[in-house]
């Protein structure tokens, strides 16, 4: 197992590496330059000029390509043009925000997902079914950013009972924490929550109508036993996976959700560098999302063998 | 018994963190009285208004650097680090004495020396007004630690405006070291002698920014105004915190998160004025003057027909309607290039502008100019509202006025890229793309990038013309006011016959803040001095 694992994170580094080249190309080719942002409306031409020069944006790709490379192979993400600041020491800032908002969306949405999906599979054809499903569409079709203005509207501006924007560390309490994350974590987690739990439904039909779940009943097994012990278990690796899948969704749903209630997180970081064309921030940001993507991957691979002894790598 | 003492403990822990949730509240009132939370008009993403002109770079300057003159609100320049100035009769000699007393964040005194270092860098990357100096200038030394002289071989009567000016890049003092960094790269350290630090290890870029009271500034015994005068500040905290979101902003404000939005959208506004806790106001009086600017460089626009077609055929109440929706408050038609309302405003030579539009005469004037229907290229950024909103109405005109538009819905990066091109538009290059100029920089030719028509070095565009750079030089060189207004008023003219860009009008924006926090003014920018909180 442990060299599995090592192996594969060995294997993240040329997935890595193929993902910076491209995101760099990308925007090499791409329109627009951060230097006519830099200079601003009441800049001359000339100025414009200068500064593309100054940081070195008229030098040839494969020289500028091999700078970069070479910077990231001592561990250095490069300087932000924009800000002058470290790109690492720019996501060090952001990345509390996106991980605490990841983690509460992951844990509201998984534990709302899957007993919904139980239930609904358990009483399935029943009304108890088809309002499940039908929050679980509702919640896939209404984009982030409507249920994020809803949510403040009704709990931040109408009922007064939350913040409308911002974050507050752990570190400065748990109930401001999650006073802060709450309607981000529940506007971000309805569309997670609603393909998990149709997945879960569809996975767990599937279980109940095998022949071990029957014999289970026929022994005798309670309700709650054959649906969590039994079937629940043997259902868990597709919802697994599409949990890992469903990670990317997240990220870009960070995004919007991160706009809407202003959390300075990754997601805006990375907007924001888009916008301005700060190719540092850019690149040092997409190779971190991909090694963590691969990182959830591996980690889903790995729970496999938690939930189905059969796999062994 | 166990559970019981666990249940016990457990109780006892939630209500402590009850209370001291509940205790929290009222507690922060007296530090929320002393914190001021600003919401900028953009994202403010470095801090040297010398490597930048963004207008949020300098606003948040404005709180850590001082300058050597400000200009008051009738833009008139006042002294401000400087206790008094000599000028020769002939203009050519400027003795400036510092006030006792001035101090960077550093606790260093400020010094000729680094006045000197400081108008060097600010020479060098300002176009309008000093490079001109720079050229004229045989001499600037530092004479002692308080004194500093200027010695050129040209007079230069505007020389305390240029000093003083809001426009960017203005002049902000700098420790020597600061300003000694090449004007083309950003400074790294934020030290002023403003009456606020920068707290650079709070600062998360695109989130937020705080600024921290200076006790150490010793501000001018005269009031306030705009950024003359006495700058008390009457908080601790400054802090500005970027919300991206209007509608996220709108509701911050709202819910007492904020204390003050500099740039509420105009659809929001009608919201915000039914919140009984929310004030609504004009932000600047000098507005904003929205420009659709051609390239004179290629055809159809190379020729002056083609241009005057355009302004014939645009309609200033359309642009103004669509910028700024149907508050007339907001918005005023104006047959000129220089801010209303201001000493040097005139409507001379504007009469294209006015009356009835002439669709007909505009075809005829394109066709006269050799148009036979090539596409005109129309660089759109769509992720600004005002220049959306512009192009939205441009391509219709072109349409209506028989031409082939080649929209191009773009990003403002983007545009800003495009337009620095000379390229034909076929080859990468443009016709048209739109902006708008604060009226606090169209004041005077001094600010006023867009009307330099001096072609190959001029603003994009590249207009050229001899008379309207005859008629700058004129202003320049004009002894009073009245001269002054001669020299604009034909400026304006010769500006408008050569169609250097076409104005799509005057617009205003609205500013929005919580009623309990007064002395909130209307400026050019956000003046944070003697503003309080209840």
């Amino acid at each position: 197992m442990l060299s599995y694992i090592a192996r594969r994170v060995a294997a993240t580094i040329p997935v890595v590496l193929l993902v910076a080249l491209f995101v760099f190309s990308l925007l090499y080719l791409a329109p627009g330059e951060p230097a006519a942002i830099i200079a601003g409306d009441q800049a001359t031409p000339a100025d414009v000029d200068r500064i593309r020069a100054s940081l070195g944006l008229d030098r040839p790709f494969l020289i500028r390509f091999g700078d970069w490379f070479w910077h990231i192979l001592q561990g250095d993400l490069g300087t932000s043009i924009f800000t002058n600041l470290p790109v690492s020491h720019m996501i060090a800032q952001r990345i509390e925000p996106t991980v605490s908002l990841m983690c509460l969306t992951l844990i509201l949405s998984l534990s709302c997902a899957i007993p919904m999906g139980v239930i609904a599979a358990w009483k399935h054809g029943t009304w108890i079914d088809r309002t499940v499903m039908m929050t679980a569409v509702l919640g896939f079709s209404t984009p982030v950013f409507v249920i994020g203005y809803v949510l403040a509207y009704v709990f931040a501006l109408r009922l007064d009972w939350l913040p409308v924007q911002g974050f507050t560390s752990i570190s400065e309490g748990l109930i401001p924490f999650l006073r802060n994350l709450i309607l981000p974590a529940v506007a971000l987690g309805l569309v997670y929550m609603a393909l998990i739990a149709r997945i879960t439904r569809a996975t767990m039909l599937d279980v109940l109508a095998q022949d071990y779940v029957r014999t289970a009943k026929a022994k005798g097994v309670g309700q709650r036993g054959v649906l969590f012990v039994h079937a629940l278990k043997n259902a868990a690796v597709p919802i697994v996976t599409i949990v890992g899948i469903g990670f990317a969704a997240l990220i870009g749903g960070a995004v919007v959700t991160e706009s809407v209630f202003a959390i300075p997180g990754l997601g805006r970081l990375t907007v924001d560098a888009i916008l301005r064309r700060d190719y540092p921030v850019i690149q040092g940001v997409v190779l971190m999302f991909s090694f963590v993507y691969v990182l959830v991957n591996l980690g889903v691979d790995l729970l496999y063998t938690v939930f189905d002894p059969r796999i062994r790598y | 018994m166990g559970n019981g003492v666990y249940r016990r403990s457990f109780l006892k822990t939630a209500a402590v963190a009850a209370t001291g949730a509940l205790a929290a509240p009222r507690l922060s009132l007296a530090a929320d009285a002393r914190t001021l939370r600003f919401i900028p008009q953009a994202n403010l993403a470095n801090l040297d208004p010398i490597w930048t002109t963004q207008y949020v770079v300098r606003n948040g300057a404005l709180l850590i650097w001082d300058m050597l003159y400000g200009v008051n609100d009738q833009l008139a320049p006042q002294p401000q680090m400087v206790e008094g100035h000599q000028v020769s009769a002939d203009f050519k000699t400027w003795t400036f004495t510092l006030r006792p007393g001035l101090k960077f964040h550093d606790g260093e005194p400020v010094l000729a020396k680094d006045v000197v270092a400081s108008i060097n860098r600010w020479m060098f990357r300002d176009a309008t007004m000093g490079l001109v100096i720079k050229r004229q200038t045989d001499a600037l030394e530092a004479v002692d630690d308080r004194t500093f002289r200027f010695r050129l071989n040209k007079p230069y009567p505007k020389m305390l405006f240029a000093l003083g000016k809001s426009s960017t890049p203005s002049l902000f003092i700098m420790p020597e070291r600061i300003a000694a960094t090449d004007p083309f790269k950003q400074i790294s350290e934020y030290v002023g002698s403003g009456p606020m630090r920068f707290k650079k290890d709070e600062w998360i870029p695109g989130a937020k920014a705080i600024f921290e009271k200076f006790d150490g500034y010793s501000p001018r015994a005269e009031k306030a105004n705009w950024l003359s005068g006495g700058k008390r500040i009457n908080f601790d905290r400054i802090e500005w915190q970027i919300v991206p979101d209007a509608a996220t902003a709108a509701a911050a404000l709202q819910n007492n998160e904020v204390d003050w939005w500099e740039t509420p959208s105009s659809d929001l506004v009608p919201l915000l004025r039914k919140n009984p806790n929310v004030a609504v106001d004009i932000a600047d009086p000098l507005g904003n003057i929205g420009s659709f600017r051609i390239n004179h460089l290629h055809p159809p626009f190379n020729d002056v027909r083609a241009r005057r077609a355009i302004q014939i055929a645009l309609s200033q109440e359309d642009y103004m309607g669509a910028v700024a929706g149907d508050d007339q408050a907001l918005w005023k038609t104006i047959p000129g290039f220089f801010t209303p309302d201001t000493p040097l405003y005139t409507e001379n030579g504007g009469e294209p502008l006015k009356g009835k539009r002439d669709y007909e005469l505009a075809k005829t004037l394109l066709a006269e100019a050799g148009y036979k229907g090539e596409p005109i290229v129309l660089l759109v950024a769509t992720d600004v509202a005002i220049t959306k909103a512009q192009g939205d109405v441009t391509a219709d005109l072109l349409k209506r006025i028989g031409m082939n538009v080649d929209y191009q819905a773009l990003d403002w990066g983007t545009v800003g890229q495009r337009r620095a091109k000379k390229e034909k538009p076929s080859e990468g290059g443009w016709n048209i793309f739109h902006t708008w100029h604060a009226g606090a920089d169209c004041v005077n030719p001094a600010p006023y990038i867009a009307l330099d028509s001096s072609g190959d070095t001029a603003w994009f565009g590249w207009p050229k013309s001899d008379l309207v750079q005859q008629k700058i030089g004129a202003w320049y060189e004009a002894p009073d006011l009245a001269a002054e207004k001669t020299a604009i008023a034909e400026l304006n003219k010769a500006a408008m016959d050569h169609v250097v860009y076409v104005p799509t009008g005057f617009f205003k924006g609205y500013q929005a803040w919580r009623k309990n926090v007064s002395g909130v003014v209307k400026a050019p920018f956000p003046v944070f001095w003697d503003v309080t909180k209840a």
